[in-house]
Formats: C-alpha cells, structure tokens, sequence
C-alpha cells in the first residue's frame, strides 16, 4: 500500500472513532448534525434532507444534502469525515434510480417526492 | 544556517485538524538522506554540506563516484546536493537525517525542477489573453498577436515574450508551512504544492524570510551509523 493510501486510511480511522456513520446512500433522508463556531462556544445544529450524491472515496469522501428551506431550495456539501460534523442520522431511505439526483433540482413539491425503499432482501450476503 | 534536507514527493492529500479545518498537504518522504561530504573553508572556500538521497545501484556509479561515497563510508546514493550551512552547523559525515530536522509550525523554502509541460503557447506560457473569439478573427484564437512595432523600431526586442519550452526547470516556492513530521517512516507534510512530479527529488531548507523557531534542533536531527554512534554519542543529542 501507498503512503498517501496509509496517511488516509489512518485518518479515516482517527476522524471516524467514536463516531457512526450509517450507511447511507442517495436518495436517504439523513439528519446531519453540524457543529458550529459562535465566537467563543459552539453548538450542534441540525440539517435535514435528501442525499442528492455522494462522491468521492476514502478520506475525500463527500455528500450533498438538499433540502427547501423557506420555500428556497438549498444544498450543502459535506466531507464525510469532517470533525465539524457531530453525527449523520439515517431517517428515511428513498428508492431511486441514478447516483446523482441532480434532477431534483428542477422538481418542486409533489414531483420531488422519493417513494420510501424497503429492502425485502437481507443486505449483501443474502445474493442467490 | 542549518542545513536543508533531500526528500522525494509522494504525492498530496489533506489534513483534517482538531480545530475542524482540513489543509492541503504535500508528503515528502526522506528516503535514505545522509551527509556524504563536507566543504570546508580552509579546503574550499565555503562551508557546506553534501548530502546524499536515495540508493543508487553500485553498477550504475562511475569508478570516480564510488571512490567518493566510499571514502564518507555510505552506500553510493541517486541524488547529490550540496546545502551551505554555518560552521558550528556541519554534521557529522555519514549522520542520517531524520525528518523531525523540521519542527510543525515552522517555515520552509522548497525547491524541484517543475512538471515538464513541452512547448507551449502564449497563452499557457506567459498568460496571454490570445484574440477574440469572433469579430473576424480566424483559426488564430489563441494566439500571441503582435511582437514589435512598426518601421521605428523595426525590429521584435528581446526577451519578447513567445511561445516555447515550459516547466522542467529549478522552481523555489518560498514560505510553505510545515504541517506534521513523522521521523519513524521519514515523511514532512508541507501545506499547499510542491514543484515537481511525484516521484521527483525537492530540496527543503528554513525559510531565508522567517525566523527559525527556537526549538528547531541545531545543527539538525539525525541518526549517526551504528560503528560511530557509541563514539560520538554526545554529538547526537544536540
């Protein structure tokens, strides 16, 4: 293995102990709980919505979070293993068909929905 | 002065620190750095340091080299690079150089020869602004325009700026931050890019325009080979 490879490997195990992450893909509502600087004090806020994409892999991973607030669509890229973000909660996973649901952008209301995934096979090492 | 070190780029990656931020890093490995030769005052003029990196196969040095790494006693290495240092800070001939020499925090100069780019146009080279894109103009976008004037002076001056051959040669990038240092497997994490291709050998002094930390270790870090350290173990620890 590489050093740069190494480097990661130990910092993804470093930023990631102690913490969960789930496992998560497009289309999944998540609660991600960001960690915010108020002068001297910080505070944990909360951001809610739709994993639109992830990219990336390793230590470099990230993922977008769409979400309308005050009638304003706004989204927010996150590296996965950034110690500003607290925790991801999973909410909801959604059944899509692409990685990037860049679509969503065009879409408001009723034809932005997500039909809700329910996974009726046991994860992976379930496969015929 | 204290010497600088010969290190091989890796490659880059980030940091993530505690405070939240992440920095842009460049890996520096130390791959075998030591003291092969010293320049002396009395016997040259000057008073520098001749540090060896990396291995070099024996079949490929000449009869000459091989009498050179053989009086210093070290195994005949790929880079040679002479570093001028002050004389309380000569180290000892056949001392390895760690890679805690640099302290986080502290500033340095790196030098490389740059990523070849062949030759290149105006507008790579020199960033030009090339021609419009419409109004006339054809198959000539990018371009250099005009070089000269008219009959007065009826000629293009020198060191007119044109097309020609860019990168591949000796680049100093002034001022970079040392991030982290891990002297068990060799490597500087310097923030931000270092000249060069992965792979390609960069040179690493303090920075001429800031102030040594106080806790930098002089005349710098290294290990002596194993014969000589029980004799000059006192000259090691500081």
């Amino acid at each position: 293995m590489n050093i740069i490879e190494q480097l990661d490997q130990e910092q993804v195990a470093r930023l990631s102990a102690g913490k969960e992450i789930p496992d998560f893909q497009p289309g999944d509502t998540v609660i991600v709980n960001v960690k915010v600087v108020e002068g001297e004090r910080t505070r944990v806020q909360a951001y809610e919505g739709v994993c639109i994409s992830r990219a990336r892999s390793g230590l470099n991973q990230s993922f977008t979070v769409r979400k309308i607030s005050y009638g304003e669509g706004v989204e927010r890229v996150f590296p996965l293993y950034s110690p500003m973000i607290d925790s991801i909660k999973l909410v909801r996973k959604g059944k899509v068909r692409r990685a990037k649901l860049y679509y969503l952008r065009d879409r408001r209301g009723k034809s932005a929905r997500i039909a809700e995934r329910t996974d009726t096979k046991p994860a992976k090492s379930g496969s015929k | 002065m204290r010497s600088g070190v010969i290190a091989q780029k890796v490659g880059m990656t980030r940091v993530f620190t505690d405070s939240g931020n992440h920095v842009p890093v460049t890996v520096l490995k130390l791959d075998n750095c030591q003291v092969v030769a010293h320049r002396t005052k009395e016997k040259n003029g000057y008073t520098a340091l001749q540090l060896g990196a990396g291995k070099a196969k024996v079949k490929n040095v000449s009869k000459a080299q091989r009498g050179h790494f053989a009086v210093a006693k070290v195994e005949p290495t790929m880079k040679l690079v002479e570093f001028r240092v002050d004389e309380q800070h000569l180290i000892p001939v056949g001392a390895q150089i760690t890679a805690d020499h640099f302290i986080p925090g502290q500033f340095v100069d790196v030098s490389g020869t740059s990523t070849g780019k062949g030759f290149a146009g105006g507008m790579k080279r020199w960033n030009f602004r090339g021609l419009r894109a419409t109004h006339g103009v054809s198959v000539s976008h990018r371009s250099i325009g005009s070089t000269g004037g008219r009959q007065d002076p009826g000629k293009t001056f020198k060191n007119q700026k044109m097309p020609g051959h860019l990168g591949a040669e000796r680049v100093t990038t002034q001022n970079l931050r040392v991030v982290q240092t891990d002297p068990s497997r060799g490597l500087i994490l310097i923030e931000g890019a270092v000249p060069g291709v992965k792979g390609g050998w960069i040179q690493v002094r303090d920075a001429v325009k800031r102030v040594l930390p106080k806790d930098a270790p002089t005349p710098g870090k290294f290990t002596l080979p194993e014969t000589d350290a029980a004799a000059a173990n006192a000259g090691e620890q500081k």
